[in-house]
């Protein structure tokens, strides 16, 4: 019952948030009971084993028998992580929200609780049908959080965030249906769990369109990569993060964007695994030009929050091409790479948010010479931005590392031009801390009226967990991959298996036989 | 002790540095944060002396090691957290460490009047740490650790004093012209792991094979052109050299320590590191060796007009580094570390010394309002001359040795031509030339000190570094004295150095007749005599007739101007790569983003919204018009019914 | 009735004739004029024109039924004719005049 407590544990909060009778008590409570779902949570350690290949700790109910829709929860390691990460980030969103969020303060807070359950179940369904529901479910607090506690305008960033979103996602579960149908026609039931889908064998015709597997395919990759979100349908992020409420960025940065990327691993490559094999080099392409795209636009705007959203797009474009090299480097590293992004993301957010808090603005222009005033702010923001860029010895570079690796290995051309991502990170980032922290004084900065205070002790306790973690990510990944391990391989063998179908279209026995024979080889070699 | 415990002193020594003086980043006291900087650097010294020390005599061992942990292991790649200390790096932890702690020691000084002392020797101790990753990382991983980190603390260090604009732009600069080199570090990574199943120096080593890849897209030229590019940005070659002058609006040990002895030298370590791996690649070998010899002459002819102190010893700088490329290139690994090793000495030296005339000058960098220093600064000047005569190649000074071997190795080696030989003679001669300059304007002739200045000398914790440099300045050559010169000499002195490197270090296959020592003696002879000569030149120009050079510049004005503008490559950088990309991505924001993706999306919605507003005309609130619709339904209705 | 015997015989066709002009003339006017008085006579037509109705199928099938229903409908009709007038005069006494446009005003 653990998966079923950790997804719903945060829903009861939301309720028991609306029960507080005084305002002034709601933040302390959120926050203790964020604390409490993030100890919760901690007991997974204790319980999941990092040496099976599958999900484990299955829960399974029947929900809709008649449609074969089941209660299904399980855990993975990749899902470990993600789950981990969300309860880690939601107390930081909580207490990092502490003076910026000033009405309707127990909406707010219900709103991230209900967040959390959403995001968790999403992690953790393995039922398609529940899935979409959790999925879908996300948006509604979301679009709450910005569209009320949001900047000027936030009307308009949220209906272009509910409905770029919504749109991909009613392709996915018209495709979600279709997957239905198909499983009652060829194992004889309607069924939504994953792992019954999984054995479906999606009729595929190479270089042809109109197939339903290449369909499936696009349809299922056209929700997650909007949610990623990939070049070139990004322009939902910047405009969603620069209304968002800096809890609201967190969120939606450091978990929100894994959902569509954690959604291509959970659904599109093994469900679909011929076709993505075919149209892999779309997804690596698109994933290298959001990455170079993300980071030259990101280096020329005027506004710290809309420059690190765009960073976002480039390095969602990593995870993705990460995913894409289908193989054991790449997919590790996006699986990293999606935690680093949360963490350093996520951190950033928050230095932007707490910096705004100060100033009421965002214009780079308006900054300089920070650094003097607030010199804890700048080691923290220069730290932070480090792992951003992936300096070595920080949670970035492990990420960008295996993912660039991967990509060589699948593809020299593709990885050479997501090098240069290395170095426009660089560019984008150090500029902006030159002329936000360096250089004379800027007119925010030096207002004698209103004196820059440095960090307080709680901004600081907000960034401590964060500044850790980059630091212990970079420095001892395995404590990480360890848990991963083992189900990344899983998944990168049965890849790779299907690439052996693939490449030996002989008859079927024929096939069969090769494809038993080089799955041997195939695991030995990996271990 | 054990290797283990010796090791994790000598690398957590700075580390540890860096914290203390890291979280004390407040204090004034430069002494303490001096202090402790200094003796954490100089246990790491001590450490690397004793480590050293087992790889000599009795019970000698070819390396030691050390593993700590296992950093990564996904698939088939495995890094492991070890350091090793061999033949190769030995020579480097010694002088990184051995230099780094003198000037540390000369900081104390330097630094005594600024507002962050503390945080200033925090980086430097950082910056310690992380070469020393670079050093001794037993894989390719861990040196791209220590790579990327020296080159964090790089961007620290130049923009230190960060609220000039300029100086956090130099330091943005020197970052992001480092990122480009470590990109192609990155892909160099990649090659060789997926050529060899590696990134272990000494696997890699054992496992490259004893064909030459002639061609230019085999895997191992491609691996190690990666490499080079890598070792293009951070050891300042072309086309990426031009952070390193910007880099001097660090303080000036900094310069001393990073951009000169240390840091800039990484590149070159690599690429004698992997020696076996780069001689299987005759391309990239001429690559590198083309690219050090222009890179030599280019920076020594922008050296000869500068008019900032640290400027010229900046040109000076990336020339010496092209010497050195110029050695990898022509296969003479064994030259390029004797030449890092020696350079190191006596860059370092001219660096600090120039420091503390910047110092006495109350910073003051322009040479043009220096002049007759001597006076004041004695020791600064004695050290300083010594520092001038090794790189200008005088016998029996350090660089003599060093540039020396180059310059026969360019001459004899197969990877090797004359005209690369006469490149290099050509930039020992606008060496000799610039170098006497500089001493000439800042410390002989006229003063031109302006009177509000009163030079003084330094006080001893900075002096005695600059002696003990100077010294080394003057001895460090003799471990590398060549065969046709030892013959002659008393004593017969061998080449210590070779017989060091002999076995870590191959020398490519020489064919063909054995070049006499003659030749070496008459070669030798030609480049010293010409080097003088271009020093006699120039202290005539400087000292005898200071009213010459502007003679002879107003003749030759154009040339003089391309010069003085160092070739108009940063403005070319400018105009072509940066400004260009500029407003691509401008271009790109308004019009894919802003045009063209949102607005399709709009134009989507627009489509929804019309058929919205087509239905929405029914619904007006005009009741008269609802009727109407009721009755013209029970009409359309009843005529359906009773059709 | 002796004297139009055979010559004019209103049967219940006639009176449902009658019937749908009154309530199509009503239902025009509803429709068609702008003014809220004549609105409401209109609707008073239609609703009288359905009376008529009910009274002829009454007769017709010899039920009281229908004429029982005839009076709840005037009873309606003259309550709505009350609401509908006294939202008339509020809108006349705001307006001056009773055009069903300055109903709009009416919501909040």
């Amino acid at each position: 019952m653990l998966l079923s407590l950790i997804t719903f544990l945060p829903l009861v909060f939301a309720l028991l948030i609306c029960l507080v009778p005084k305002d002034s008590w709601i933040r302390p409570v959120a926050l203790v009971l964020a604390l409490v779902e993030f100890a919760v949570s901690l007991y997974l350690f204790k319980v999941f084993d990092p040496a099976a290949p599958g999900v484990q700790l299955i829960e399974r109910m029947a929900w809709v028998p008649e449609a074969g829709i089941t209660y299904f929860m399980a855990i993975d390691g990749i899902s470990f992580w993600l789950v981990l990460l969300t309860t880690l980030l939601t107390p930081i969103a909580i207490l990092g929200s502490w003076t910026s969020i000033d009405n309707r303060i127990k909406g707010f807070h219900a709103a991230v609780f209900v967040l959390q359950t959403s995001m968790i179940g999403s992690f953790l369904a393995m039922d398609a049908i529940l899935f979409y529901v959790f999925f879908e479910l996300s948006l509604v607090p979301m679009y709450f959080m910005v569209g009320i506690w949001g900047g000027t305008r936030r009307i308009y960033a949220t209906m272009k965030f509910f409905i770029y979103t919504m749109a991909g996602s009613l392709m996915m579960l018209l495709a979600i249906i279709y997957l239905m149908f198909t499983a009652r026609d060829t194992l004889g039931m309607m069924t939504a769990s994953l792992l019954d889908l999984y054995t479906l064998k999606i009729p595929f015709v190479a270089g042809s369109f109109l197939n339903p597997q290449t369909l499936l395919f696009f349809a299922f990759s056209l929700a997650f990569a909007i949610k990623v979100p990939m070049f070139p349908v990004h322009t939902w992020l910047p405009d969603a993060h620069v209304e968002a409420p800096t809890p609201g960025s967190v969120i939606l940065a450091g978990v929100m964007l894994k959902m569509g990327s954690y959604g291509f691993l959970r659904f599109v490559l093994p469900l679909f695994p011929e076709a993505a094999e075919y149209y892999a080099w779309v997804f690596l392409f698109l994933g290298v030009v959001g990455i170079i795209y993300g980071a030259l636009v990101a280096m020329i705007q005027p506004d710290i929050k809309k420059l690190v959203a765009y960073s976002s797009v480039s390095h969602m474009g990593y995870v993705m091409i990460g995913l894409f090299a289908m193989n054991m480097y790449g997919v590790t590293g996006s699986v990293y790479q999606m935690l680093n992004h949360g963490v350093s993301t996520g951190a950033l957010f928050l230095l932007v948010g707490m910096i705004y808090e100060r100033t009421h603005s965002r214009e780079i222009s308006k900054y300089g010479g920070l650094a003097k005033a607030m010199p804890i702010y700048t080691i923290l923001f220069i730290i932070v931005t480090m792992s951003s860029i992936a300096v070595p010895m920080t949670n970035g570079f492990i990420g960008e590392f295996m993912i660039l690796m991967g990509t060589f290995e699948a593809s020299r051309p593709f990885a050479i031009a997501a090098v240069t991502g290395v170095v426009l990170g660089a560019v984008y980032m150090l500029w902006m801390v030159k002329r936000v922290f360096f250089g004379p004084e800027g007119e925010l900065v030096k207002d004698e009226h209103h004196p820059l205070h440095d960090l307080s002790v709680r901004e600081l306790v907000v960034m401590a967990p964060l500044i850790v973690l980059i630091f212990w990510m970079g420095l001892f990944p395995n404590h990480f991959l360890n848990y991963s391990k083992a189900s990344i391989a899983n998944f990168v063998e049965n890849r790779d298996n299907y690439r052996l179908v693939l490449d030996a279209p002989a008859t079927s026995e024929k096939s069969a036989a090769t494809f038993d024979v080089k799955s041997d080889s195939v695991a030995k070699a990996g271990q | 002790m054990s290797n283990t415990v010796l090791f994790a002193i000598l690398l957590l020594a700075p580390l540890i540095g860096f914290l203390f003086n890291g979280l004390r980043w407040k204090s004034h006291n430069a002494y303490l944060a001096g202090t402790v900087a200094t003796v954490a650097a100089g246990i790491s010294f001590l450490c690397s002396v004793v480590l050293v020390s087992k790889l000599f005599g009795e019970g000698a061992v070819p390396a030691v090691s050390a593993k700590f942990y296992e950093w990564m292991a996904i698939g088939g790649f495995n890094v492991t957290a070890g350091f090793v200390i061999d033949h190769i790096s030995a020579i480097m932890v010694l002088v990184v460490t051995g230099v780094g702690t003198l000037i540390h020691l000369f900081s104390i000084g330097y630094m005594s009047h600024d507002e962050r002392p503390s945080k200033y020797f925090a980086y430097l101790n950082l910056f310690l740490f992380n070469m020393l990753l670079l050093i001794l990382g037993e894989n390719l991983l861990l040196m791209f650790v220590g790579w990327e980190g020296v080159g964090l603390c790089s961007y620290l260090l130049i923009g230190f004093w960060f609220s000039d604009s300029e100086k956090a732009a130099a330091g943005m600069k020197a970052f992001i012209t480092n990122r480009i080199g470590d990109a192609g570090f990155l892909l160099g990574i990649f090659t060789i792991f997926f050529l060899f199943g590696t990134v272990n120096f000494q696997e890699i080593i054992g496992r490259v094979s004893g064909v030459p890849d002639l061609t230019w897209t085999g895997p191992v030229t491609l691996a190690c052109l990666f490499l080079f590019i890598g070792a293009t940005g951070k050891s300042a070659q072309i086309p990426l050299y031009v952070w390193l002058p910007d880099a001097m609006a660090g303080p000036t040990p900094v310069s001393a320590l990073i951009h000169a002895a240390t840091m800039v030298t990484a590149g070159v370590y690599m690429i004698c590191r992997l020696n076996p791996l780069f001689l299987m690649a005759p391309n990239v070998l001429n690559v590198i060796a083309i690219i050090g010899a222009a890179t030599a002459v280019m920076a020594a002819t922008i050296g000869l007009t500068q008019w900032d102190i640290k400027k010229v010893l900046a040109y000076s700088t990336v020339s010496q580094l092209g010497y050195m490329f110029l050695a990898c290139g022509v296969g003479a690994f064994g030259a390029a570390m004797f030449h890092l090793m020696t350079h190191a000495f006596f860059k370092a030296l001219m660096f600090l010394g120039s420091g503390s005339v910047i110092h006495a000058m109350e910073g003051e960098q322009d040479i043009r309002k220096m002049g007759h220093l001597k006076k004041y600064l004695p020791i600064t000047h004695a050290t300083f001359f010594i520092g001038w005569v090794a790189i200008i190649g005088m016998p029996p000074f350090a660089g003599f040795f060093s540039k020396d071997e180059i310059l026969w190795k360019a001459f004899t080696s197969p990877h090797g031509h004359i005209l690369l030989w006469l490149a290099g003679v050509i930039g020992a001669v606008c060496t000799a030339f610039y170098m006497t300059r500089l001493m000439a304007l800042t410390f002989w002739g006229k003063s031109r000190v302006p009177e509000s200045v009163h030079p003084h000398e330094s006080p001893p914790s900075m002096s005695i570094p600059l002696i003990i440099l100077a010294v080394l300045s003057v001895v460090g050559g003799w471990i590398g004295i060549p065969h046709a010169l030892g013959a002659i000499l008393p004593g017969h002195p061998g080449n210590w150095l070779e017989h060091w490197l002999h076995g870590v270090i191959l020398e490519p296959a020489a064919h063909g007749a054995h070049p006499s020592a003659t030749l070496e003696l008459a070669l030798m002879g030609v480049s010293v005599s010409l080097a003088a000569l271009s020093a006699l030149l120039a202290y005539n120009f400087y000292v005898t007739n200071p009213e010459r050079p502007a003679q002879f510049v107003s003749k030759i004005r154009g040339l003089y101007e391309l010069v003085y503008n160092k070739y108009f490559v940063d403005e070319f950088y400018f105009a072509r790569i940066i400004n260009p990309l500029i407003d691509a991505s401008k271009g790109m924001w308004a019009y894919i983003d802003v045009n063209f993706i949102d607005k399709t999306t709009y134009a989507v919605s627009d489509v929804v919204r019309g058929m919205g507003s087509a239905a929405k005309s029914f619904q007006n609130g005009n009741l008269q018009q609802y009727a109407m619709y009721i009755a013209l339904g029970v009409a359309v209705t009843m005529f359906l019914i009773l059709r | 009735m002796p004297i139009l015997d055979g010559a004019l015989k209103v049967g219940l066709d006639h009176y449902l004739y009658l019937s749908a002009v009154l309530f199509v003339l009503g239902m025009i006017g509803v429709m068609m004029r702008r003014n809220v008085v004549v609105i409401l006579m209109c609707i008073e037509l239609m609703l009288n024109a359905v009376n008529i109705s009910f009274v002829a199928f009454s007769r017709y099938a010899e039920n009281v039924n229908g004429q029982v229903m005839v009076f709840f409908v005037m009873t309606i009709a003259a309550a709505e004719a009350a609401v509908g007038l006294a939202l008339a005069v509020t809108v006349f006494k705001k307006f001056r005049e009773v055009n069903i446009r300055f109903f709009e005003h009416l919501k909040g």
